[in-house]
């Protein structure tokens, strides 16, 4: 991978909500470009319809799944996050999911999900980090919610297939007071 | 109170049984913030949260936003944060530190006491008593053991008298700390729902909804905790006096007799704690309050303590709650304080293994009172098992709805001005 990169700095008030400055390929390898987004548009439709030993199986071993609350670079060994789940946590909400008797997902949220603005970042190892948008329309007994995050991954190769090893959701709006959130995000 | 609204508070509130009113009508729901969240003790915040001179935090009263500001000299203040000039907001930041507030409006700035130091132009208010013109404040405040309460009442009873036995679990509460102290520093998750706050009150000290409600999650882990809520556990209920309510399992953990089984873990799994548990208190007082463990009481109307974490509410409107969460986290106790954290992390929220579901039954309780027939909603499940303990609290099984009696007994005198 080309190590020809762009750091891109947003003004200090935006920091909570962008994060700390990313540094961006600038190099563009369209065959890659094609894979990472296809691995991610089947993670997301294997979410809106609840497939969920398949999206389990997206994971490395040493999976974190991180969806922090109230900023962008929180510290979830100090603070509160929606969720920070360790790969036997991840199993764990599966099996939850599964029982059938989840009732926020009893009925389960139906869903559609568009990612898209997705950037390579720079990695100082063999994973390949991800940036990415995702809208979310969920709509369940309550009513119809909007969901909007910036993502952020690293994908390995397993194998020959790309899988999971972290993945960050930050909800556009983590600081204020949301609704359940207990479909796949 | 305005116009012809005058709920017949006998009717609604009956012995055992409450009229769906009660949790869909905006006019029941205005005489609320007025009669109990404006004017009865309400949790506000832990000093924690502002350990620094100049911290502030947005916090609330009712549906009114507050801000709990450590002064810059150290006092704990709880403001209004409404311009006396002409009703901007003089903070608009969630958080931080600053000795003085300017409003962007017309730039009348206030120290953090309050007071209005200046404003611009000042020829224009020549003869102006500048300390008429401070920021409005919560009129009583009260800090017990840490915890800030607020009164917007200029007199009525002390916040000992409103605890009433509620205070024994507080204390309970921070015995389980090594330094006696607890602090509130992980941030909050804040869990909107589309239900009235009362259907959250009544929940937390619901014991016969987890072996059901709960039900995917526990059979999915290694959880105990049906032996705290099934039909022969042995924990037990407790009206504490003042709406306050408890679920109180230490006599199942007495039973069991084995210290942080409370927490599902062992002594030996948590050695930095335990020694400092020891050390703080003597081996065999550390013994019994690592057996008690923590308590599981809601103190009326808005903090929930909930063994390892705090829930605060926050009414919206009759039909729309906020439940901020967060980890409680002892003092000096490292090692525990990350399972604290983990644990809630993995319980609370909108994305928790159990709030989720919790906060799915209090919407399809509130859709629920759409349809108008029966009227009343039933709560009479173990009235005829109601007991007193040793020291006169009434106590039921850990499944009967005396909680909600209880609750509703007191929001009937609270309402009817007794
Ligand atoms: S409204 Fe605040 S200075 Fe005018
Ligand atoms: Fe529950």
């Amino acid at each position: 991978m080309s190590t020809e990169a762009a750091e891109i700095e947003g003004p200090d008030i935006l920091k909570e909500w962008v994060g700390k400055p990313r540094v961006y390929e600038k190099a563009f390898n369209p065959e890659l470009y094609h894979e990472v987004q296809q691995f991610i548009f089947r993670e997301a439709r294997l979410q809106d319809i609840h497939d969920y030993d398949a999206w389990e199986a997206l994971w490395t071993d040493d999976a974190l799944y991180w969806v922090p609350a109230n900023g962008t670079d929180t510290d979830p060994e100090r603070q509160m996050s929606l969720i920070y789940d360790n790969r036997s946590r991840i199993a764990l909400r599966v099996r939850q999911l599964k029982t059938g008797r989840r009732h926020s997902q009893t009925p389960p949220s139906q869903l559609a999900r568009v990612i898209s603005n997705f950037e390579l970042l720079k990695s100082d190892s063999e994973d390949l980090k991800v940036m990415c948008n995702s809208q979310i329309f969920e709509t369940n007994m309550r009513g119809d919610t909007m969901w909007a995050s910036r993502n952020e991954y690293s994908l390995r190769r397993v194998g020959g297939e790309l899988r999971m090893a972290y993945k960050k959701v930050v909800l556009i709006n983590n600081n204020k007071a949301i609704y359940t959130l207990s479909f796949l995000v | 109170m305005d116009g012809g609204f005058k709920p017949k508070w006998d009717e609604l509130i009956q012995p055992g049984r409450v009229h769906g009113s009660l949790y869909y009508d905006q006019g029941i729901f205005k005489e609320e913030v007025e009669k109990i969240w404006f004017r009865t003790w309400v949790y506000i915040g832990h000093e924690s949260e502002v350990p620094q001179k100049n911290d502030f935090v947005t916090k609330s009263i009712g549906p009114m936003p507050v801000l709990m500001v450590r002064d810059m000299k150290g006092e704990i203040q709880l403001l209004l944060n409404r311009c006396p000039h002409r009703g901007n907001a003089v903070c608009v930041q969630e958080r931080g530190n600053r000795a003085r507030f300017t409003c962007p409006y017309h730039s009348w700035t206030f120290a953090n006491t309050g007071e209005l130091i200046n404003y611009a132009f000042p020829e224009g208010y020549k003869g102006t008593d500048k300390s008429q013109l401070g920021l409005g404040k919560v009129t009583r405040i009260a800090n017990y053991r840490g915890f800030i309460f607020g009164s917007m009442a200029p007199e009525g009873p002390t916040i000992e008298e409103h605890l009433a036995g509620a205070k024994r679990c507080i204390d309970q509460l921070c015995d389980n700390s090594p330094t006696g102290e607890i602090e509130i520093t992980a941030g909050f998750l804040k869990h909107r729902t589309r239900a009235n706050w009362k259907f959250i009150l009544e929940n937390e000290c619901d014991g016969y909804h987890p072996a059901f409600v709960h039900s995917s999650i526990f059979s999915v882990s290694d959880s105990a905790i049906g032996d705290l809520y099934g039909d022969n556990a042995v924990a037990v209920t407790r009206d504490l006096g003042n709406g306050h309510t408890e679920v109180d399992p230490r006599p199942e953990f007495r039973r069991r007799d084995k210290p942080m089984s409370w927490f599902g873990t062992t002594p030996e799994r948590l050695p930095d704690y335990v020694a400092q548990m020891n050390e703080a208190y003597g081996a065999d007082r550390a013994r019994q309050i690592m057996i008690d463990g923590t308590p599981h009481t809601m103190i009326f109307p808005n903090l929930f303590i909930a063994e390892i974490q705090i829930f605060v509410i926050e009414p919206v409107s009759a039909s729309e709650s906020i439940q901020h969460s967060t980890a409680i986290q002892f003092k000096g106790a490292p090692d525990i304080n990350r399972r604290l954290r983990q644990q809630t992390m993995g319980s609370v929220g909108p994305a928790g293994f159990l709030l989720a579901d919790d906060t799915e039954m209090y919407e399809r309780n509130q859709r629920g009172l759409e349809i108008r027939e029966p009227e009343y909603l039933f709560l009479k499940r173990g009235e005829h098992r109601e007991r007193r303990d040793e020291d006169g609290y009434r106590i039921g099984h850990s499944t009967d709805d005396l909680p909600s009696r209880a609750i509703w007994e007191h929001y009937r005198e609270v309402m009817e001005d007794k």
